[in-house]
């Protein structure tokens, strides 16, 4: 067994997509139309044959108080492997990006948390 | 309240907490519990930290804010400038020369 996909609830696809392009730097792996939304799916370019995350509209009624209540404690909905998070944190930040938490070294990893402006906070981790 | 501040001072988990918002002010509870499980090895639920951050608000050693759809909590210092003047003023010792 293997994970194939991973998702996160956006707002906005458009606009996901283009954080997650343009900002984050993945790349757009699968589009399909589906009425109202799309099935659409990015990769890292590291690894295009690895791991698609899925920006999930989050449409459904039970999905925004979850959000709401994530946002609040400050959890991220998932985590992203960097080779250098003080890097990232400078490059992102320089781009605009909002962190909730800047890079703080937590034993095996450093971290660092952000708004990806679809209601979602991302960590990235960097493993040493 | 002097009596809240030591009792949430009693509490090492809560001292843990406090040395981690001086090390870093504004941090989400998340953070929080991911500093006190990876450098103290204290893995918490959600609510025991609550519960710990609930005490420290009541005694004014921890002050929280909302930024948007975030919630900080800040280190408040003044409850132990409090208690250090109550027994350590310098007056108090120039009287006893």
């Amino acid at each position: 067994m293997k994970i194939h996909l991973a998702s996160v609830f956006v707002d906005d696809q458009e606009k996901a997509l283009r954080f997650y392009t343009d900002v984050l730097g993945f790349v757009k792996k699968t589009e399909v139309p589906l009425g109202e939304h799309r099935w659409l799916t990015v990769v890292s370019p590291e690894e295009p044959e690895g791991t698609e995350l899925v920006l999930e509209p989050d449409a459904h009624p039970a999905v925004k108080p979850y959000k709401a209540a994530l946002l609040d404690d400050g959890i991220p909905a998932t985590s992203f492997a960097v080779d250098d998070v003080r890097a990232e944190f400078d490059r992102l930040s320089r781009l605009g990006v909002h962190f909730t938490q800047e890079p703080v070294d937590m034993g095996p990893v450093t971290t660092a948390v952000l708004d990806d402006t679809c209601g979602n906070l991302i960590q990235i981790a960097q493993h040493h | 309240m002097p009596e809240d501040v030591f009792k949430a001072l009693a509490d090492p988990t809560r001292r843990h907490i406090l040395d981690e918002l001086a090390d870093r002010n504004g941090q989400s509870l998340f953070e929080i519990r991911a500093r006190l499980a990876t450098k103290h090895g204290l893995g918490m639920s959600r609510q025991a930290i609550s519960q710990h951050l609930a005490v420290l608000e009541a005694a004014e050693l921890v002050r929280t804010r909302r930024q948007g759809r975030y919630k900080f909590h800040d280190l408040n210092t003044a409850p132990l400038e409090r208690i250090a003047t109550r027994w350590l003023r310098t007056d108090a010792a120039e009287e006893n020369q």
